[in-house]
């Protein structure tokens, strides 16, 4: 199977004397669901965002489909996160764009038309059960709303990789499920790979898919 | 409202340096119109031995736009009793000759020093009158208005200067979340400041439409205009076409400089 991540002797940290994750060499295949697990400040969130480019390896290399990441481009970074979708803790929405606008962002960098744009944004707002909220802004919207909007925007130009940073941390029961099954579905029937840093597994996908763990800057993959 | 507010303090901003801009083109003008005038009523004499031609003076001293010779017979009428033709006639004669010269400026000080000097290099040249006194004094009132007005622009200027700094902060802070987010998703620099550039495209257009507004009122209002045929200045107040190109050029640089300030400094969130 491809690997679409490859890190090798990786290290990542925000000062040169301390790296917060050390040495550590994993990878994920193509196609795969991969949870992400530790402690509070284990470096989870490290990790998550060395693969989308943030954090560049202070040492080894990083390779995202095919792309090395500690001396890259912008440009081709810029490239490889047009194919990326990515979920923040904090969601990150634009608060001065509306639902709508927040969620066809990756199509508008993208340079998708807007009929295309409409199409899609339509499917998503049903997928996430916010099509009366779309001309509302973020503010607007509870935590949860605003998760699902991240959520949709994360999947709205179908990306081949798909990065979440505990996706469902504050979120009711309702909103969780909902986002697994956003999360779930993109992996089986996109064929993205998804990488979810999380707290808690939830019980019905705990066996069903990768689990890497990070404890002390290493990382130990659980069967 | 909020959009209102988006775009106020940055149109204030502009709209200041358009003003101070004009108003020091509007007082160079009545200064430069100001100065022509004095320079048609002003005039230096100089008293010759012997008759000499304009084209004498003008080749010489490049500052003489009309030379005029004073007719010395008001003068002689003056003695007429008691005194025959033909002694009139050597009188005539016997008297030096008196010329006004017309400058093509009004002078500074130094102009007028250094012509009253090379005029009495020529040894014909008797006497060199140029009523220094009034002239130092008339120029000091011109220097001392244009300083004035000087000051006033700078100031404007200033505190604009430092009105756009606190905005450039306000837009940094306002436009920089977006635009991180943007990059996050792969938005090349362009495409993440395109809001940035298209706001301070408009509110140059704002300002400078509200500056072009403001001053085609002034340079038509019959109470500007009485003003200045008062003192006899006859100015363009606001020349619609290339004052307007100016006012668009300068709040569109402005601007520009502003949004670009952001983008460079911009820093992607870690």
């Amino acid at each position: 199977m491809d690997k679409v991540i490859v890190a090798q002797n990786l290290s990542l940290g925000y000062s040169k004397d301390e790296y917060i994750i050390k040495d550590v060499t994993f990878s994920i295949d193509s196609g795969s669901f991969v949870f992400i697990t530790g402690a509070s400040g284990s470096g989870k969130s490290t990790l998550l965002k060395s693969l989308y480019g943030a954090l560049k390896p202070e040492t080894g290399s990083l390779v995202i489909a095919g792309v090395e990441l500690k001396n890259v481009s912008k440009s081709k970074l810029n490239l490889l996160r047009k194919h990326t979708g990515i979920v923040f803790q904090d969601y990150k929405l634009i608060k001065e764009w509306t639902v709508e606008k927040n969620i066809i962002l990756p199509l508008i960098v993208g340079g998708y038309d807007k009929k295309v744009q409409q199409e899609q944004v339509e499917k998503l707002l049903s997928h996430v059960r916010l099509k009366h909220q779309a001309l509302k802004y973020p503010k607007e919207l509870s935590g949860g709303e605003q998760q699902r909007v991240a959520m949709a925007r994360a999947l709205s130009n179908n990306p081949v990789l798909i990065l979440a940073d505990e996706p469902t941390g504050n979120l009711d029961d309702y909103s969780s499920q909902l986002i697994w099954n956003l999360l779930e579905g993109a992996n089986k029937d996109l064929d993205a790979t998804v990488i979810v840093v999380t707290h808690h597994i939830p019980e019905s996908m705990r066996v069903e898919y990768k689990h890497l763990h990070i404890e002390f800057g290493k990382i130990h993959e659980c069967i | 409202m909020n959009a209102f507010k988006n775009h106020f303090s940055l149109v204030i901003a502009l709209f200041g340096i358009l003003f101070s801009l004009q108003t020091f083109t509007i007082v160079e003008r009545a200064i430069d119109a100001y100065k022509q005038n004095l320079a048609n009523n002003y005039s230096v004499v100089v008293v010759s031995k012997k008759k000499m031609s304009e084209k004498t003076f003008k080749e010489k001293y490049s500052l003489i736009s009309e030379v005029k010779e004073l007719t010395s017979d008001k003068v002689i009428a003056k003695l007429n009793a008691g005194i025959s033709k033909r002694n009139r006639e050597l009188l005539k004669l016997a008297l030096p000759k008196f010329y006004r010269l017309q400058l093509k400026h009004y002078p500074s000080p130094n102009e007028v020093n250094s012509l009253t000097k090379s005029l009495l290099l020529n040894s014909s040249i008797m006497k060199v009158e140029t009523f220094a006194k009034s002239h130092n004094s008339t120029y000091k009132l011109l220097l001392l208005f244009k300083s004035v007005i000087t000051v006033f622009a700078v100031s404007v200027g200033i505190i604009t200067i430092l009105l756009i700094s606190k905005e450039m902060k306000i837009w940094q802070f306002k436009h920089s979340e977006r635009m991180s987010i943007m990059g996050l998703f792969g938005a090349p620099t362009w495409l993440s400041s395109a809001v940035l550039f298209r706001l301070a495209i408009v509110d140059a257009l704002i300002a400078t439409g509200l500056a072009f507004s403001l001053f085609t009122f002034i340079s038509t209002s019959d109470w500007v205009l009485s003003q200045l045929i008062n003192i006899e200045i006859d100015i363009i107040i606001f020349d619609i076409f290339p004052d307007f190109l100016v006012m668009l050029g300068v709040s569109l640089f402005v601007s520009f400089i502003l949004a670009s300030f952001i983008v460079i400094s911009h820093k992607e969130e870690v």
